[in-house]
């Protein structure tokens, strides 16, 4: 009997961690208990992007989109939609409360309005099984590029699509290819780098977790293309279940013949082995994960020469990011033309951001370059939570900077076959690797941290920082020694000590750091600390000068005051505050004002917290 | 498993697309089973498993089956309504294994309505 329903479950790692294996698992059990197992096909899919929202699921051919699923609301959920073809409307996606559910995934805002490539069969396979993949087109641009392309034809191809590394640096990969294909020297090797560190950047693991061929099928392309026979895939070992999906892709393939030795026939011979990574993020730099691979320790090296000239055991080397790989096979089916279409002048095609921090949908989302920040926050996040207002956004990690509310200093004219503009407003700045640069950040990996006024920006700079600076590798003395003195002033300013020495001193170290640094890590650790110093110059001033956090995040500059009109007319003087004071520093009887002494108060905000009426007030 | 040749290749896809095309939500014609209590009680559960044989039987591949609760007219259920895209949905009621046969014959594949069977063409006014 065929099946009449497929029930797509999510099993990417956010809704994983929130339990939807229980829920697939209940799914199973209820509809074995109502003989409908031979009727509906349950599918776990990788992840699907809104993470916010899941655990998730997707009822096929209705498209219908469920969300924060738990195991108790399956045997509802059958009868009444599966069973007796009634979807259940609590269970679906609200844009805000006491509005109108909308049932299909088609139709929500987060979803319609990206534009899928590199994650063109998110939720609609198992990426655990090869059929899933080549039923949606799967291999069918390595068999074109085996049995109609010249290698040459393929590099050309990629050339002209204007696909340019996703993995931050943005260089044009038909040009590297070319350079691999050229240099002298043999064997020759490419690398698929999956070690993705930038905290809270999870593109790749989630293109890893839901579509590991894609990964695969790029990188035998590239491999006809540059004269390749050996590949490695690097990936960071806290990615267990992207590790576990890669290595069955792998074996997939070769069971297939579409990777090993003499790939469907045509006699081309290239093959893949994984390596791990050992918790560095230093080894996401091209010539520390090379060094890694070769059982070194992760210490970058000069460049040139490049590795490209010489790279893995000092041969020719190509080494993409996984979402660069990604988009190759697409590219060889569609044509480069297509592509060309998609994106701006110089940014061509899609890229995978992950939006998090202060914004309502939170998740993975795929858009078209040249998208506006305005559309991407509000249209597809759906607006800052709680009515807040924007404050920045932070792009490309811990090596991009801050991009602020407000207009620019310099509008920027920007340009496509299609239009002219002149842009002021930052929020409507169309995004692309040119614009980031321009107004001082860059698109790095694909992290999108979105903040709103609660968001202290000199926090913000050194939280950062202390990233960096526990992930120096300590090679060279720059970055060795200038992100520690740059957290340690960052460190000292938070807590109220800062002076304006110290912001002078930190804007030149900044400034060394970023000129003399041996490798990217330390080349651009100092942009969160220069683009907030460029944009919110103002917040340090006033950490230094009036001793006073903005945002009051920096707990040190805080003081906590009872309001005595709130305390009495709403608390009646109730007392908890001061029951749970640490310090005991809240006096009061009960129906009386209460108060805090400050010289007391260990600013440590558990009255805040407790205080039911909101009588405490922070300044 | 022998490694696959271009031709395998194809073949495999086309055979994987017939079992996931349902993902892509696009079909010819929809068969909507009614499942509401009493089509469940009168039988609905039956002429859900000779649609499907129906459909298997014959490798139909763009053909949607679906459920969907009562219609409001109890007393001749079991029913089913056949909706060809860009035509008007026919509700076919009193059904049987058998009729469901002849059904898929005339207005499945044919296109042309099972007249002996069916009640009304068109939908309720809902406003």
């Amino acid at each position: 009997m065929p099946y009449r329903m497929h029930v797509m479950v999510c099993a990417g790692t956010g809704c994983v961690s929130n339990r939807s294996l229980e829920v697939g698992e209940a799914l199973r059990t209820e509809l074995n208990k109502r003989g409908l197992a031979d009727e509906i096909q349950v599918v776990a899919t990788g992840c699907n992007g809104f993470c916010g929202a899941g655990p998730l699921m997707v009822v096929h051919p209705e498209g219908i989109f469920y969300q924060q699923l738990t195991a108790k609301d399956i045997p509802h959920l059958v009868e009444e939609h599966f069973l007796k073809g009634r979807p259940v409307k609590k269970l679906m996606y609200v844009p805000e409360a006491a509005a109108p559910p909308v049932p299909k995934m088609a139709d929500i805002p987060f979803f319609s309005r990206q534009r899928l490539i590199v994650l063109r069969n998110r939720g609609l396979i198992d990426p655990e099984k090869i059929e899933d993949y080549i039923a949606r087109d799967g291999y069918t641009a390595l068999a074109k590029a085996l049995t109609q392309m010249t290698p040459e034809q393929i590099i050309d191809e990629i050339k002209l699509s204007g696909l340019r590394g996703r993995g931050g640096a943005g260089f044009t990969t038909g040009v590297k290819w070319e350079k691999v294909r050229q240099a002298p020297g043999e064997p020759k090797y490419l690398i698929c780098n999956g070690d993705e560190g930038d905290p809270g950047a999870f593109m790749d693991r989630s293109i890893f977790e839901s579509d590991p061929h894609a990964v695969v099928e790029g990188m035998v392309i590239g491999a006809r293309a540059m004269g390749v026979r050996h590949g490695v895939v690097y990936i960071r070992n806290e990615y267990p279940l992207a590790m576990q999906r890669i290595l069955i892709a792998l074996d997939q393939a070769r069971e297939y013949g579409l990777l090993g030795e003499d790939i469907l026939g045509t006699g081309f011979d290239f093959d893949v082995s994984v390596t791990r990574g050992a918790g560095a993020f230093v080894c996401g730099e091209e010539t520390a994960l090379m060094a890694s691979i070769e059982g070194r320790p992760g210490d970058p090296r000069a460049r040139p020469p490049y590795p490209a000239e010489q790279g893995l055991w000092g041969k020719p080397t190509c080494i993409n990011n996984v979402e660069t790989w990604a988009n190759v096979g697409p590219i060889i089916n569609h044509g480069a033309e297509w592509y060309r279409q998609i994106g701006t002048e110089t940014s061509k095609g899609t890229k995978v951001f992950s939006l998090v921090g202060k914004i309502n949908n939170t998740g993975l989302v795929e858009v078209p370059m040249g998208i506006s920040l305005r559309e991407l926050i509000y249209e597809i996040g759906g607006g800052i939570p709680g009515g807040k207002k924007f404050k920045a956004v932070q792009t490309g990690g811990p090596s991009g900077g801050c991009i602020p509310a407000g207009l620019l200093d310099q509008p920027l004219v920007y340009e496509t076959h299609e239009e002219k503009r002149t842009v002021t407003d930052y929020l409507d700045l169309p995004i692309d690797y040119e614009s980031l640069t321009h107004v001082g950040s860059m698109m790095g990996s694909g992290g999108m941290v979105v903040m709103d006024e609660d968001t202290c920006m000199v926090d913000v700079a050194r939280y950062f920082l202390s990233f960096t600076q526990d992930e120096s590798c300590g090679a060279c003395t720059p970055c060795r020694e200038g992100t520690k003195l740059m957290l340690d002033i960052l460190t000292k300013i938070t807590e109220g000590h800062g002076t304006m020495e110290d912001v002078r001193a930190l804007e030149e170290i900044a400034w060394i750091v970023k000129q003399t640094s041996l490798c990217g890590l330390g080349k651009t650790a100092p942009n969160p600390v220069l683009t907030t110093l460029r944009y919110f110059r103002d917040e340090y001033l006033a950490h230094i000068e009036a001793h006073k956090c903005p945002a009051h995040v920096c707990r040190e500059l805080n003081t906590y005051r009872i309001d005595p009109e709130i305390c009495v007319e709403r608390g009646h003087g109730c007392g908890v505050c001061k029951r749970e004071c640490p310090e005991k520093a809240i006096f009061g009887e009960k129906n009386q004002p209460h108060r805090i002494d400050p010289r007391l108060c260990g600013k440590c905000g558990v009255c805040v917290d407790v205080c039911h009426f909101d009588a405490v007030i922070v300044e | 498993m022998p490694k696959l040749k271009l031709e395998d290749l194809a073949r495999m896809r086309e055979e994987a697309r017939r079992a996931t095309l349902l993902r892509e939500g696009a079909g010819r014609v929809k068969v909507i089973v009614h499942m509401g209590t009493c089509g469940i009680a009168a039988g609905g559960r039956k002429i859900m498993e000779a649609v499907l044989r129906e459909v298997e039987e014959r490798g139909l591949r763009d053909v949607l089956v679906t459920t969907s609760g009562c219609a409001g007219l109890c007393s001749r259920e079991p029913m089913a309504t056949v909706e060809v895209v860009g035509e008007a949905p026919v509700k076919y009621v009193d059904l049987t294994a058998e009729k469901i046969k002849t059904i898929f014959t005339d207005h499945v594949v044919g296109g042309k309505i099972a007249q002996p069977y069916a009640l009304a063409v068109g939908s309720e006014r809902t406003h």
